[in-house]
């Protein structure tokens, strides 16, 4: 009964968004401004009865209601109670819900802020996000509802996926999906802007902080399910440019394209019909890779339990909205073309190169991503393009983008850029020359072709972010948030740069068969296998080795490599050992039996892969800092509503 | 024609890569299983109905064989076996079916009461088998030939046009 309430409730939901669809726009195109009030109260209404339906699905989970498919497909009696809540989105249906429940949320913080907009304008991007959550809705009721009865119940369900099973991969999708979802506002809050064919730009400053926030989710996001798949698949690796992965990385490097055109456009007026576009884009890669993930048109290790007549309506949906968003577009544009200028050496020009190198990063990832549909398309056969294509691929425009940002932050608007900077600019390149060069051939040998140009960039970036708040202090300046954001943001970047050059040129790993008491050395480290005893878990039976490192003849740490093999699902799962540290981290894995005492072993030593991570965080942390560093003096996201003031020399770009 | 018409051109094509793609999908299912062209694991399961017959790698020996993997647990399995039924009176191939992670007593239930369109079950009561055949979720189908290779994989419930074009084009 309960079930059927939870049911009911997103029904309802489903009623109000369209209500929301509804109001939000034909209000504003009517000009009926008693209908405006409509679309907010819809929104609320939606929210309450997604909390319902959601907290009856925990429920049926918490309980153990064996008589819901879902349930029986995807949690079990012996499942902990934290995973058996994350279970809620371990699959298909129900993390289609979470996606709606994040929509929701977001929807629910425009509401809020709706005094900040002119009432019609505020109204269309409700209405707005009023069809893409009917859209959502919809699917999940007509063809992936998570609320089916199984009949007759089974006694016991069939466990959460394994891999699943893990902290990290419990946390990830809804911080994933905040940063995925989060561009659907800046979506609305364009077409918004195309609908009512606004000639200025003040769209792009009341676009900007939602844009920077869904952006820094999404990094969170995606860091921690590379920092997942490190740690869990055990095999050292932390990116596959899998399909997957690609589909969230895409809308990732178009909204950091999309963050940087609109400080473009929020202070000159410039790029106006480009950043419409990029945040068309932004969103139409997020339910692009929707598609791709769920309807079984790719296959990758990650795959949802694919059915085509799910990708159908996703095609239909993606028809529909992008193919909607871009006719407006096509249609709006030409009007809101600007009319300023700009010097090939200006912060303007920059922006418009980091803009085009990073749209052909982003071109690269899709045309890879797509390639074995293409491929299928033009019966070239079966073909899938892995790292050996993606690597350098990437490179290529990325390289580039990281050489140009030293100069671009230091470049002033409109002309003129780099004179006064030209000496801080030579004296930080110098240094940075010197400190990475030090860090090539000094500490870590051996490098690879690339691998002084990445140190040489990464330390470039830092020390070049740091010339601007640390030159506002020394003169007893207060930092704007803008600028202390858009610094930090950039170290993240260089110090990213830099764990992703060391990783690359400097991991050292090997393979060997041990018996208790062998023992190798990698790069210093001596690893001592000391044997393997049994384990037995909540709802797992394994192996747990024992590797003592030690350098020196000092002991460093003690390794515990697992496997485990799941009751339910009888699947096996290697968990890797890591000993981390900022400088390096040390791996053991536990591989199979070899007979005569002996197992197969795999140690890894990988300098400085916490900065990949790291540097993605802090990135992340950059961009929340400008938003609500802002906030917190007051002025907020209010003065949206007032003219554009162009300050001199605030430009978080 | 202006260029702001060209990101709609650009989604156009896209959109045809998509459909094409949909069309094909449901053949994806062949590349992801590595058992194809590859001979059958090696097994043996106690046989669920006749204790004496356990079910074993040598059984898919001379003869093409449908390997189903079910479970009274699955909701699909359910909606699969008036298939499964149907090819069993059409005749031309023997069902072996592997009862995964189930309830020995139910699953005879379950047969008894939808009938049983099975010549052999094996119980794979803690699913170790099913692994070794790299099942990841019930019902899946193995169409297995005289030498015990296995040539062709489908997942999910089997339905008489999937049977006729998928598996009986390949018997031949």
């Amino acid at each position: 009964m309960i079930v059927e309430l939870g049911h009911y409730a997103l029904i309802l939901a489903l009623l109000l968004a369209a209500a929301q669809a509804f109001f939000g726009l034909a209000g504003p195109a009517l000009a009926r401004e008693r209908w405006f009030g409509a679309a907010p109260s819809a929104a609320a209404g939606q929210l309450v009865f997604l909390a319902l339906a959601t907290t009856v699905l925990v429920h049926a989970f918490i309980e153990d209601d064996f008589s819901v498919r879902y349930v029986a497909e995807n949690s079990n009696s012996a499942l902990p109670l934290f995973y058996r809540i994350a279970a809620l989105w371990g699959a298909h249906e129900g993390s289609l819900l979470l996606w709606i429940d994040v929509l929701s949320l977001w929807t629910i913080a425009v509401v809020a802020r709706l005094r900040f907009l002119p009432p019609a304008f505020g109204t269309r991007v409700l209405g707005v996000l009023g069809i893409i959550s009917f859209g959502f809705l919809a699917f999940t009721l007509f063809t992936s509802d998570p609320f089916v009865r199984l009949t007759p119940p089974v006694p016991d369900g069939n466990d959460l996926n394994p891999v699943l099973q893990d902290f990290a991969l419990a946390i990830h999708p809804p911080i994933l999906y905040t940063g995925y979802v989060g561009f659907s506002v800046s979506f609305a809050f364009a077409c918004a802007a195309m609908i009512e064919g606004r000639r200025d730009q003040l769209w792009a400053r009341w676009m900007r902080p939602w844009t920077v926030i869904a952006w820094a989710f999404l990094a969170w996001g995606i860091a921690l399910g590379s920092w997942w798949a490190y740690y869990e698949l055990g095999w050292g690796g932390f990116w596959f440019w899998d399909p997957v992965e690609n589909a969230s990385f895409m809308p990732w490097l178009v909204g950091t394209a999309l963050i940087h055109s609109l400080a473009v456009t929020d202070k000159r007026g410039l790029f106006k019909s480009w950043t419409l576009l990029l945040a068309v884009a932004a969103f139409s890669l997020s339910l692009l890779g929707t598609f791709l993930v769920r309807s079984g048109v790719l296959v990758s290790v990650h795959s949802f339990a694919a059915d085509p007549r799910r990708g159908i309506f996703i095609l239909g949906f993606l028809i529909i909205m992008i193919g909607g968003a871009l006719t407006l577009y096509a249609w709006r544009a030409p009007r809101m073309v600007s009319q300023a200028g700009f010097e090939l050496v200006s912060r303007e020009a920059f922006l418009l190169f980091n803009n085009l190198l990073l749209v052909i990063a982003a071109t690269v990832v899709f045309g890879g991503t797509m390639a074995p549909l293409i491929a299928g398309t033009l019966h070239l056969g079966t073909l899938s393009v892995g790292p050996p294509y993606f690597n350098p691929s990437f490179l290529v425009p990325v390289l580039p983008l990281l050489a140009l940002l030293s100069l671009g932050i230091h470049a002033r608007w409109r002309r003129g850029g780099l004179r006064e900077s030209r000496r801080r600019l030579l004296v930080s390149f110098a240094f940075s020359l010197v400190l990475a060069l030090a860090l090539v051939f000094g500490v870590y040998a051996h490098p690879l072709p690339l691998t002084p140009i990445g140190a040489v960039l990464g330390v470039w970036i830092i020390l070049s972010s740091l010339i601007d708040p640390l030159d506002r202090l020394r003169r007893g300046i207060r930092v704007p948030a803008a600028i202390l954001g858009m610094a930090i943001a950039h170290i993240g970047l260089g110090m990213f740069v830099l764990g992703i050059t060391f990783v690359q040129s400097n991991t050292l790993e090997r393979d060997i068969a041990l018996k208790p008491g062998g023992s190798v050395t990698l790069a210093g480290y001596n690893f001592r296998f000391d044997g393997v005893q049994n384990i037995e878990g909540p709802n797992y039976e394994g192996l747990r080795g024992t590797v003592t490192v030690t350098s020196d003849g000092k002991p460093v740490t003690v390794l515990h490599p697992e496997k485990r093999r799941f009751w339910v699902q009888g699947s096996v799962q290697t968990t890797a050992a890591i000993a981390d540290g900022l400088h390096r981290d040390l791996l053991a894995s536990l591989g199979d039996d070899v007979g005569a005492g002996a197992y197969s072993l795999r140690f890894q030593y990988r300098p400085l892969i916490r900065f990949v991570w790291l540097g993605a965080f802090i990135m992340a942390m950059g961009g929340v800092t400008v938003v609500f560093g802002r906030r917190q003096r007051g002025a907020g996201w209010a003065e949206a509503a007032q003219p554009s003031t162009v300050a001199a020399d605030t430009g978080s770009a | 024609m202006n260029r702001f018409i060209l990101p709609l051109g650009a989604f156009g094509l896209l959109l045809v890569v998509l459909v094409v793609g949909l069309v094909h999908a449901p053949e994806k299912g062949i590349i992801v299983s590595p058992l194809l062209g590859k001979p059958a694991p090696q097994f043996s399961l106690p046989g669920l109905l006749d204790q004496t017959s356990p079910l074993q790698a040598q059984s898919l020996r001379g003869h093409w064989t449908l390997v189903n993997v079910w479970g009274t647990w699955c909701g699909e399995c359910r909606a699969e076996h008036e298939t499964l039924l149907a090819i069993k009176a059409q005749g031309r191939v023997p069902i072996y079916g592997i009862d995964w992670k189930d309830d020995d007593a139910q699953a005879r239930a379950w047969l008894n009461e939808l009938g049983n369109p099975y010549d052999r079950v094996g119980a794979d009561r803690e699913g170790r088998v099913a692994i070794d055949w790299g099942v990841y979720g019930a019902p899946e189908s193995f169409l297995v030939n005289p030498e015990g290779t296995v040539v062709y994989k489908y997942v999910g419930a089997l339905t008489l046009e999937v049977w006729q074009r998928e598996f009986l084009s390949r018997l031949l």
